[in-house]
């Protein structure tokens, strides 16, 4: 969502790139990015206090005088970025038996979803969470949350036909204490911050629950109104952080970054997605790098570390070494990328120059359906053809198979033969790797390139290296390249 | 001058939607549901919301002027650049007002000459429109109105407002549930169903394009006047899901009968930033959009980028939402809101 941000960005700085930095060339690449984060809906109060702030560093850093002053003012404007987006990445306060929170927000800004994924967030992270359905106001609001209740295997707490948010709530607190859940999720109804009898109503909850975190709901794609919003709320209810939903939208995002800077709370988590496992925590500095183009990869790297199985990934580059590699495996392969996220969004978390929103989302749809196409080839082989490709040869197979999904019979021995290809050139690339590893020494490589300073920030990290095979994800070959198919 | 939220009975009713009559209307809603307009007390709610932008507008363009009362520094142009960017205007169309502003500069010397000037620049954008204004209704055809935005813009809602509206005026009223991905929408759809009176056709995790035909078909064979047409929300850089629209619009043209008026219309949240230009840019291609719905106006947000909206896309506001009550639509009228925007 920051993607149209940083073009910006880019091409402030691509002004100054070159030639010295000078006072009056400085204002121009700085009036730039007041555009760029205007344009972004960035509240004007924090751009006024962001150029200032970079204006004075600037002046105190004597970045004329570096050969480079285009790369010290974007390590300058990133660093105030990270500022703007609320310094560190804060969790959320889990005291209390039950532990209580609370969302509000404006209607229609995804306050039901976000206490869903939140729940299953927790879930996951081994809490048990009991969700209290307390919009009464909107219709089927309640089988809403009831629903995506079911699906993620989450208690939902109603009380039927009642409108008494306080009983609700009442009943939520009381269940939770009887049945052991220790964490307890309130979804209020939409309400705006002007009216009065509405935000009383959650003011009423908030002094009998004082629930430990009470998160504001924002859209990604409000405008200068996200601050009026933020700063209400803040006052009435001294909020505790943000929950900043559908940044998997086009939005610049610029509201939601003045948002913390106005109130001083911290974003907590970002909706990146309509699945409920589509909630991600918020780190400032990872937002700062992605706002300036150089991708996200820190965070696929800990998704994949998530969703892929070491042992599994292990067994997986052996087959690769032995040639051993099947279409059964590629399958596989396949659905650890789908669990990464789906290609758009791996794609949008590379620092590939130029990839602009849409034709990443081109992309990742012809990658997808190209994805689903392979998955109709292979389930339509024979067990034995999916270990073995060299029986598809035989008289006959070639045109079952594609009877069995629909697709030409030239598709498939095109397939075929690529896969055939891509093995071979599996297995000479898993060679080179690990030449390679020998003479760089323990260095390993993600197969990816990466920018300076993500690199730099990975040492820090030492466990990032582990899950991935020399070379490559187990999701790609090794190489980090994605194969040949037809129509790809 | 808050006329046109007043519900104003229309001259030419056949063409248009007539409104509602001029006496607020009651509707049995259960007691749960908080009606703007039973609770306020009829428009007051959206004429204090709107005179508030106005006020807040007005307000900070006097500002600029200060005390000194000359003519206008590059500082003060910039200042108002910064006010209408505040309203949520575009970024292009503020830069245009205040350059055209910049050009006139020395003929404007009192607040009340630049809220002329603002004035007219604004209705040179909105007028054009004026026409297109109003939601078409074609008495002798099937009205099939489809309704789409990205998540959480007020769909639901508004169709459930449009659906009463038409009801209240005694048309025969269709509604198809074609959100059959989000939990509960079609419940929701249906709660709103059964207080106007439509019809509803769902089949609830079917394949929209599936509900639409056969909703469309339904209105065809009980002779409906109007059909209503639900989608699932969907950000408009969703490549596959605009893909669906897509197809849901061949559905429509070939299920739709010989006389049929067909309107594609946006739903527009009033709090939306820079982002609607995007929303109508995008949604506008793919469906070819006659107009836009804009909703929740009854909270501070200055729907500024309506503006934008009209000057680069062509593409007018139609209705405006102010409540979350069943009643809380009305038709819009640019020049009566440049006039709640000024006055």
């Amino acid at each position: 969502m920051f993607d149209q941000l940083s073009e910006r960005l880019q091409g402030a700085f691509a002004k100054i790139g070159g030639k010295t930095l000078t006072a009056e060339n400085m204002d121009e690449a700085l009036r730039e990015v007041r555009r760029a984060l205007l344009e972004a809906d960035v509240n004007l109060r924090a751009i006024k206090a962001f150029i200032s702030r970079i204006k004075d560093r600037a002046d105190g850093e004597a970045v004329l005088k570096n050969v480079d002053p285009g790369q010290q003012l974007v390590k300058l404007v990133h660093d105030e970025l990270v500022v703007l987006l609320g310094k560190e990445n804060s969790p959320l306060n889990l005291d209390g038996n039950p532990n209580i929170l609370m969302l509000f927000g404006l209607q229609g800004s995804g306050k039901t979803t976000s206490a869903g994924k939140l729940a299953l967030k927790l879930k996951k992270e081994g809490r048990t969470p009991l969700l209290v359905a307390a919009d009464v106001y909107r219709p089927a609001a309640i089988n809403q949350l009831i629903a995506l209740g079911q699906q993620i295997s989450i208690p939902v707490h109603t009380l039927d036909g009642s409108t008494d948010v306080q009983a609700i709530v009442q009943g939520g607190f009381e269940k939770a204490k009887a049945e052991g859940y220790n964490t307890l999720i309130i979804d209020t109804a939409g309400r705006l911050q002007v009216d009065t009898d509405m935000m009383a109503e959650l003011l009423v909850l908030e002094r009998i629950y004082k629930p430990h975190e009470k998160l504001l709901v924002i859209d990604a794609m409000t405008g200068q109104e996200a601050v009026n919003v933020a700063e209400t709320f803040n006052t009435q209810l001294e909020i505790t952080g943000v929950i900043m939903t559908k940044t998997d939208g086009d939005a610049r995002g610029g509201a939601a970054l003045s948002v913390s800077e106005i109130t001083g709370k911290p974003i907590k988590f970002l909706g990146t997605s309509e699945k409920m496992d589509g909630l991600e925590t918020f780190h400032p500095e990872r937002m700062a790098t992605r706002i300036l183009g150089m991708g996200d990869i820190v965070s696929l790297v800990e998704k994949a570390q998530q969703v892929i199985d070491t042992d599994e990934a292990k067994k997986l580059e052996e087959k690769i070494r032995k040639q051993d590699f099947s279409f059964e495996d590629f399958l596989r392969m396949q659905k650890q990328m789908k669990m990464l996220g789906g290609m758009s969004q791996i794609l949008g978390m590379l620092p590939i120059p130029g990839l602009d929103k849409n034709t990443r989302e081109m992309l990742a749809h012809g990658g997808e359906s190209q994805m689903k196409r392979i998955e109709a080839m292979i389930q339509s082989m024979t067990p034995g053809e999916r270990q073995d490709s060299e029986l598809l040869k035989k008289s006959g197979r070639i045109p079952r198979v594609a009877k069995g999904c629909g697709i030409p019979e030239s598709d498939i021995r095109q397939f075929v033969q690529q896969f055939e290809q891509m093995k071979m050139m599996m297995k000479q690339m898993t060679k080179m790797g690990d030449k390679a590893q020998k003479e760089q020494g323990k260095q390993k490589g993600f197969g990816l390139h990466m920018p300076r300073n993500t690199r730099k920030r990975k040492k820090k990290d030492k466990n990032m290296g582990s899950g991935f095979p020399s070379g490559g994800f187990p999701g790609m070959p090794p190489g980090g390249g994605f194969p040949k198919f037809p129509g790809f | 001058m808050f006329k046109w939220l007043t519900g104003k009975p229309k001259k030419e009713s056949s063409s248009v939607i007539g409104t509602a009559g001029t006496t607020p209307l009651k509707h049995p809603e259960p007691s749960q549901s908080k009606s703007t307009s039973e609770k306020k007390g009829g428009l007051s709610s959206l004429k204090s919301a709107l005179s508030l932008t106005g006020k807040s507008l007005v307000g900070s363009l006097r500002g600029v002027f200060g005390d000194s009362g000359t003519a206008l520094s590059d500082e003060k142009i910039d200042e108002i650049e910064e006010t209408l960017l505040r309203a949520d205007v575009g970024l292009d169309t503020a830069v245009q007002i205040t350059d055209t502003l910049r050009k006139n500069k020395n003929r404007i010397q009192s607040p009340e000459a630049l809220m002329d000037f603002m004035q007219e620049e604004f209705s040179q954008i909105l007028r054009p429109y004026e026409s297109a204004n109003t939601l078409k209704y074609d008495p002798q055809a099937l009205n099939i109105y489809i309704v789409v935005g990205v998540n959480g813009a007020g769909k639901t809602t508004f169709i459930g407002k449009l659906a009463h509206r038409f009801i209240q005026e005694g048309k025969k009223v269709v509604v198809g549930a074609g959100d059959t991905f989000r939990a509960a929408a079609e419940d929701q759809l249906a709660i709103w169903a059964e207080r106007a009176g439509a019809e509803l056709i769902r089949k609830d995790g079917a394949d929209p394009s599936s509900v639409i035909f056969e909703a469309i078909e339904s209105g065809k064979n009980s002779q409906a006047n109007v059909v209503i047409l639900d989608t699932a929300g969907r950000l408009q850089n969703k490549y596959n899901l605009m893909e669906e629209l897509q197809k849901i619009r061949h559905v429509i043209d070939k299920a739709k009968p010989e006389h049929a008026n067909v309107e594609s219309l946006l739903v527009l949240d009033a709090t939306t930033g820079q982002n609607a230009l995007k929303q109508a840019e995008v949604f506008k291609e793919i469906m070819a959009l006659s107009g836009v719905i804009l909703t929740k106006l009854d909270g501070s947000a200055k729907g500024g980028m309506i503006l934008s909206i009209a000057r680069e896309y062509q593409l007018p506001v139609k209705m405006v939402g102010v409540g979350e009550g069943i009643g809380d639509l009305r038709d819009f009228n640019p020049n009566e809101f440049i006039d709640a925007l000024f006055k």
